[in-house]
């Protein structure tokens, strides 16, 4: 029997010069797991803010068990049974995790009763949690903990889950689904987005697919194949990248015992790294964010120094010298922070290429610039990279995700780097973008340089790694051949379901 | 209900509109201020803008001061605007001022009564030392204990005006002066006074040095790597860490740089148009320089044109005091009220107001 | 010089008095700081605050009625800050300076009458009994009012801060303003109440000046106690009974310079009076200088948001 739960009609969302959601019409049922499926930018994350009263719809209505839904702001919607996970932004670092869960609740009991709750729920959802720990230190796949339990203590109708496995480890992942489950066989409906077509495949039991803005199909995804779905995601077929063989060549960049202290806050230190990459080669590093990702990209790119012994290129010892000199010398990198970190957003294309290419491409004399030389470089990535925009003239905040993400990737290869280290590459990037993204990658192996590439997708990582090893809190694992390599493997590199339980609600 | 969109890139054309909309807004206002002082709105506003340059009656003397009075705002203005570029916030200029002033002085009087064509070169250089040794203590303390700039800065303007005092009242006193606090009056002392250099036009070696600054700066920020790493720095921090600025470098030098100026601003004016080291001889340029370089935008030649107008407010609102009674505070806070005016409409170069449907907030 | 005419009793009965117009600034311009917005203007709000409560205690001769009026002008004098800053976006820092400049003015401004005047007397309280016990009795029991009721806000702060859900609320929009708007709460409004509470603060601050610890009015008479004051935030680390420690502290070393200028001690009279400053700025790079694992003890008690521009975009 399918009752349904949520029916949604006509929804219309404009912003200056996009529609975010034109006319998006589908139901959600009573107890179903619902994928909305969807590429960066095609409408997702705005669909789930009208439901959840953040944003409000220009046209169409909701309607929720048959009465008329229109939420003017998240208590309301939550006081209706509407509960979200985010996948960024909700939690506070610097309070513990009781305060972050009280700040959820419309009518949290006292300090003390509420902490009880919390150890009872996530004790029957096999996801243990201590109440009275600082947000700040816990890692991300604890942080999705307090956010699920904030919301099942709301006893949620609709709980709507934002990427919800893209800060966890495979093994997690299946944890995480056994509790999805758990609340489906209860009665909770779930609205799962996702880009991950297996999960889908795996979890859902109807899935909604949109495409810029306009819904495609709503299917069942157990009867479709994952490439019919990414065919009707992406509107047409996705070019596979192609590696091109190559022999392995000498050892470029060596890291013996690299231990940084994290310059930020909450960050994790990295720990006695150990690593060899060759020339021609892309070793792939994995882990769950917060792992020591940003941290390791700062160390090699010069932004934090470390012992000068601790980093080698070529046998020479570069560890404590700044990003200047190891550009000079070859050390390239594109962090993973495109806004603020890898471009400044208010300044223009010209002058986001003079940030890392000045050294190389000989953009200053005696310290004078030479804005011709900065332009015309400019003008290069744009057009080797295919970046769409009116002119180099333009801000780097004007561009899409996509758009600035090729143009800070080919910043840095037509460089010519011997060694490029990239942090998650294509996160939030366009499917065609990313695959041209992975392809300049593999081009640029294939041309002799040695890359690293740290991402939290592991798909990404399989397709063009040659070696793969993975952070967790801070340490490296040896590096493997990627070739091979199962699910279970790769996950228990990552740590495995660190201290997660399956959830054992039926059985207490 | 009225709603802000935040543009694709920032307005060019917003960026040179703000600081009109803000000085028209400002005239506006400050008409209402004076009204409600009892004060003919109209003719106030016309003694304080227009009458000191194309009165007949007062031209002749207020022309000049323009100049004079413009010189230590551009000279300051610009200095501290590197380092508001690059969210350095160098709020203690006064300070700084006082300082060089003290120091520059301090050469000079030393010389007494030596003439020489080098000392007056000397206390140029003294003066600017006095200014960057100040603006160094919070630019140090930032670098080596993370201490926060803003308030040590401030605070030592404090301390630097009971040196003044403590220098007016003893190791500087004019000991011919009958033991009234004050050092000996430089304008008597020919190698150590900064004189006209044209007669009549208020032209004085400080006006030079704030030309040259401005163009120094235009050129640091527009064609040098340092101006655009200071420049990065104040968009975002990160990518400038990431693009190889070293900050604490860029600290020390918008400090340094700032102090210098400012202190060179002092010596100046001490041996100068002011004359003489006094318990009061400094009259809050280095605040007013706050409100400069923010409605020059920040650049050298915005900043040109910013001193100048204040500068004009200065010398309107001593005439406005004289001829209409308007007291010297009501400038003050007409000086204030730009800068909110300015901070105000600023919002417009980066985001667009479009009315509409209420959002949910 | 004679040090036996300093009285240790009277030196921290004055102590505290000296102590409480900062104490009020600065507890104010803690929950600002709280909420995530930094208010520089706490100089100017406090010497608006000073010229409004003078002027309505002589015109009304009631010394209450100044203090909240001081309380009101300072509020809707910190709301244009707060509206420049929440809803025209503007830098934080530039517009905090630009209230401290225009504070300075208008104040001077409306004061212009008042230079010279003394004000109504503002009577101690007299606890019965508890004042005579000795020594005790004149440093704790024998002050006006507003030593108590600001201990009274001190500690209802705290309180507020630790175990309210209001305090909750305000802290969170401090410590990450998208998760509180998407969690719903109105992060401006919050923000709002926060800034005026500040100003209010900063104007009871300023017209204890006026009204008790000086009395008169003079320009500039705050004479850099709003920037003294949030110096003393940071050396709290933000903790409201912190902030009284560091008042008193400052408090202490205010008098103590001012007996020793009065016992005439050789150190001439310029350095006595800088000495609070010196010292303010001595103890902030104490508290920000780093400490082992490379973080200063101030940097992880910030307020996260702590002077960041916060705009609904999506």
């Amino acid at each position: 029997m399918t009752t349904a739960l949520l029916e949604i009609e006509g929804l219309t969302k404009a912003y200056p010069g996009v529609v975010a959601n034109d006319h998006v019409t589908f139901t959600i049922n009573e107890g179903e797991v619902h994928a909305l499926l969807g590429e960066n930018g095609a409408g997702k994350s705005t669909l789930v803010k009208m439901i959840y009263g953040l944003v409000k719809p220009d046209a169409g209505t909701m309607r929720l068990r048959g009465a008329a839904f229109t939420p003017p702001e998240p208590r309301a919607a939550r006081a209706d049974g509407i509960a979200m996970v985010f996948q960024h932004f909700s939690l506070f670092e610097a309070l513990d995790v009781a305060e972050n869960i009280a700040l959820g609740m419309e009518n949290p009991p006292k300090m003390r009763d509420l902490a009880a709750q919390i150890s009872k729920v996530s004790e029957e959802y096999g996801l243990p949690l201590d109440p009275f720990r600082t947000v700040g230190d816990l890692s991300a796949g604890e942080r999705q903990r307090v956010e699920i339990i904030r919301c099942l203590l709301q006893n949620p109708k609709l709980l709507i889950m934002d990427e919800p496995t893209s800060v966890l480890t495979p093994q997690e992942v299946d944890i995480l689904f056994k509790t999805l489950e758990q609340l489906r066989s209860e009665g909770t409906s779930i609205l799962y987005i996702s880009h991950k077509l297996d999960e889908i495949r795996r979890l859902c039991d109807t899935a909604t697919i949109l495409r810029l803005g306009k819904k495609v199909d709503t299917c069942n995804p157990r009867e479709e194949s994952v490439r019919t779905m990414a065919e009707m995601m992406v509107g047409g077929t996705l070019h596979v990248p192609e590696r091109v063989p190559h022999a392995q060549g000498d050892v470029a960049l060596e890291i013996n015992n690299l231990s940084v202290p994290s310059p930020l806050q909450f960050g994790t230190s990295l720990k006695e790294i150990k690593l060899k990459v060759h020339k021609g080669e892309v070793l792939g590093v994995g882990g769950v964010a917060g792992n020591g990702q940003d941290e390791l990209t700062a160390a090699l790119s010069g932004e934090v120094v470390s012992a000068s012994g601790a980093i080698l290129l070529h046998g020479k010892s570069v560890g404590h010298l700044p990003p200047q000199s190891r550009r000079a010398m070859g050390i390239l990198a594109a962090p993973e922070e495109r806004l603020g970190h890898a471009a400044a957003p208010n300044m223009s294309l010209t002058e986001n290429a003079l940030l890392t290419a000045n050294v190389r491409k000989k953009m200053a004399r005696k310290g004078f610039l030479n804005w011709a030389a900065a332009k015309d470089y400019a003008k290069d990535v744009i057009r080797d990279f295919d970046v769409r925009t009116p002119g180099p003239e333009n801000a780097a905040r004007s561009l899409s995700g996509g758009n600035l993400q090729k143009f800070v990737i080919g910043r840095e290869i037509l460089q010519k780097p011997d060694v490029l280290v990239v942090n998650q590459p294509t996160w939030g990037v366009d499917a065609s973008a990313a695959a041209d993204i992975r392809q300049a990658l593999l081009d640029l192996a294939g041309e002799g340089a040695a890359i690293i590439v740290i991402s939290q997708d592991l798909d990404e990582l399989m397709e063009i790694s040659d070696r793969f090893a993975a952070l967790n809190g801070g340490r490296l694992t040896e590096p493997v051949p990627a070739k091979g390599l199962t699910v279970d493997q790769i996950g228990l590199m990552m740590g495995g379901a660190h201290d997660m339980e399956v959830a054992h609600h039926g059985a207490a | 209900m009225v709603r802000l969109e935040k543009r694709p890139q920032p307005s060019k054309k917003w960026i040179y509109l703000t600081p009109i909309v803000a000085v028209v807004a400002t005239m506006i206002a400050g008409g209402i201020m004076f009204a409600i002082l009892g004060k003919d709105p109209f003719e106030a506003i016309r003694t304080i803008f227009w009458d000191p340059l194309f009165n007949e009656q007062f031209a002749a003397y207020s022309r000049p001061q323009l100049l004079v009075k413009a010189a230590p705002l551009i000279l300051i203005a610009i200095g501290l605007s590197l380092g508001f570029r690059a969210g350095i916030w160098n709020i203690g200029a006064e300070g700084q001022y006082i300082m060089g002033a003290i120091f520059g002085a301090a050469v000079g009087l030393a010389f007494y009564p030596t003439e020489s064509w080098i000392i007056f070169p000397l206390m140029v250089i003294a003066g600017a030392i006095g200014g960057l040794l100040w603006a160094m203590i919070p630019g140090v303390l930032r670098v080596y204990f993370r201490t926060n700039e803003i308030l040590v800065s401030l605070l030592l303007v404090y301390v630097a005006e009971f040196i003044l005092a403590s220098m007016s009242l003893g190791l500087l006193r004019n000991p011919e002066g009958a033991g009234f606090p004050g050092s000996r009056n430089f304008k008597s002392y020919a190698s150590a006074h900064n004189a006209e250099l044209i007669a009549g036009t208020g032209m004085h070696w400080g006006v030079v040095a704030a030309f040259i600054a401005v163009i120094f700066a235009y050129v640091l920020l527009a064609k040098h790597m340092l101006g655009f790493q200071i420049r990065l720095t104040g968009e975002a921090p990160r990518a400038a860490r990431f693009g190889g600025v070293n900050p604490a470098r860029l600290i020390l030098f918008c400090l340094g740089t700032s102090g210098a100026l400012a202190g060179l601003a002092g010596l100046f004016e001490v041996s100068g148009p002011s004359g003489q080291i006094s318990i009061d001889f400094n009259v809050g340029y280095g605040f007013t320089a706050i409100i400069v370089a923010f409605l020059g935008r920040l650049h050298p030649v915005g900043i040109l044109l910013a001193g100048l107008l204040m500068a004009l407010t200065y010398i309107g609102g001593e005439l406005a005091s004289l001829m209409l009674g308007i007291p010297a505070a009501a400038i003050q806070a007409f000086q204030g009220m730009l800068l909110f005016f300015l901070l105000a409409v600023d919002v417009l170069t980066n985001y667009r107001v479009s009315f509409g449907k209420a959002e949910v907030a | 010089m004679d040090l036996s005419a300093i009285s240790p009793t009277l030196l921290i009965a004055s102590l505290m008095v000296a102590a409480t117009p900062i104490l009020l600034a600065a507890i104010g311009e803690l929950v600002v700081e709280k909420a995530g917005v930094l208010n520089l203007g706490v100089e100017g709000m406090m010497i608006t605050g000073a010229i409004c409560g003078f002027a309505i205690a002589v015109e009304t001769g009631s010394p209450v009625l100044g203090f909240i009026c001081a309380a009101i002008g300072a509020a809707i004098l910190s709301m244009i800050f707060g509206v420049l800053t929440q809803f025209f976006l503007s830098n934080q820092v530039a517009t905090g300076l630009a209230l401290t400049l225009f504070g300075l003015g208008l104040s001077s401004l409306l004061g212009q009458s008042y230079v010279g005047i003394k004000p109504p007397s503002t009577e101690k309280i007299d606890f019965p009994l508890l004042s005579d016990i000795p020594y005790l009795g004149p440093i704790v029991f024998n002050h006006d009012l507003m030593v108590y009721l600001t201990l009274a806000l001190v500690a209802a702060v705290w309180a507020t801060l630790k175990y309210t859900r209001a305090g909750l609320i305000l802290r969170a929009v401090g410590e990450n303003h998208d998760a509180a708007h998407a969690l719903g709460y109105k992060v401006i409004r919050v923000r709002l109440m926060a800034i005026a509470f500040g100003g209010a603060c900063a104007g009871l601050g300023g017209a204890y000046l006026s009204l008790i610890r000086v009395p008169q009015w003079t320009e500039g008479m705050t004479a850099g106690a709003g920037w003294i004051a949030l110096a003393i935030v940071v050396f709290a680390s933000w903790r409201p009974l912190r902030v009284l420690l560091g008042a008193y502290l400052f408090g202490g070393v205010t008098v103590l310079q001012l007996n020793l200028q009065a016992a005439g001690m050789a150190i001439p009279v310029e350095y006595l009076s800088m000495s609070p400053y010196l010292i303010t700025i001595l103890v902030l790079v104490i508290m920000s200088a780093p400490r082992k694992g490379g973080k200063a003890r101030m940097s992880l008690a910030a307020p996260a948001c702590l002077g960041r521009a916060f705009h609904a975009s999506s």
